[in-house]
């Protein structure tokens, strides 16, 4: 390409690094990358837990899963199940947004509105896991 | 130049002179490997998954709410509609499990030569498809 190509010109008195500063595809160093394999880690025996317990509770009337809920254990399972799939899921989704928008005002806008989404449904969660571990 | 991101794209060669750096070759221009379909894939279920969620809530908010609400939720799983979703989320969960687990491997150095990841990718199919039977099969039992 070098050869056919004409040579570029770069117009700005900046250096090249002063310019490329802060400007990386990660931007805050690996805190994503790290929070999104420690909950991945965590979710293993998490999702395990949770298909042995949808197995379980598959077809049972209201009051049985209730009561199943307000065992403590299981309440905490299950309060450690849904906080660690929505931060994880919102981790997940912001870098499929990250990677595909690239439009810079469409892309923050799609971030803000999915992470406020995740963030209701994982709180709607949290209140019903809460719910039935305190009046199941 | 007029983004500044551009200035990534631009190098200075040996003798000073500023050049272009080369692009690698797009998606389009290679054959598609298995490892790149179970790529793609563990973001596909990955975004799946987060609209499953919603049935997650869904339930739980039905069970912690009135018995009207949890046979609304109820009757919709039962559904051939319902049960055709859950059909395609005990699939999605169970790829990105095996999938996640891989990519943990690879994170940590392991199974990721040319060869083996190949066919680790198909280890990952095979399980998916084992998994998801074997969930099935005891749910029917169940029920």
């Amino acid at each position: 390409m070098s050869g056919t190509a004409k040579a570029p010109t770069v117009r700005v008195m900046r250096s090249q690094l002063g310019r490329v500063r802060g400007l990386g595809a990660a931007k805050s160093g690996t805190g994503h990358w790290w929070a999104e394999r420690v909950t991945s880690v965590a979710l293993v025996p998490l999702t395990l837990w949770f298909v042995y317990a949808c197995l379980h509770l598959a077809g049972m009337p209201r009051a049985d899963v209730a009561h199943w809920a307000a065992n403590p254990i299981n309440a905490a399972l299950l309060l450690a199940l849904v906080l660690v799939t929505f931060h994880h899921m919102q981790l997940g989704l912001q870098v499929v947004m990250e990677d595909y928008i690239h439009t810079e005002k469409t892309r923050m806008l799609a971030l803000v509105l999915m992470k406020g989404v995740v963030w209701l449904l994982g709180l709607m969660a949290v209140m019903a896991a809460l719910k039935l571990a305190f009046t199941g | 130049m007029t983004d500044v991101r551009d200035a990534l794209m631009v190098a200075r060669a040996s003798d000073g002179r500023l050049v272009r750096r080369p692009l690698s070759p797009h998606l389009q221009t290679y054959k598609w490997p298995v490892s790149m379909a179970g790529s793609i894939f563990h973001r596909v279920t990955g975004v799946a998954l987060s609209a499953g969620t919603l049935l997650l809530v869904w339930f739980l908010a039905a069970a912690a709410t009135s018995d009207g609400a949890y046979a609304t939720v109820s009757g919709f799983i039962r559904s051939w509609f319902g049960v055709l979703l859950l059909l395609g989320w005990t699939t999605a969960l169970w790829y990105h499990f095996c999938s996640g687990i891989r990519h943990l491997l690879w994170d940590a150095g392991y199974g990721f030569g040319k060869a083996e990841s190949i066919r680790n990718t198909w280890a990952v199919f095979g399980l998916t498809a084992i998994l998801t039977l074997l969930t099935w099969i005891a749910l029917a039992t169940q029920l």
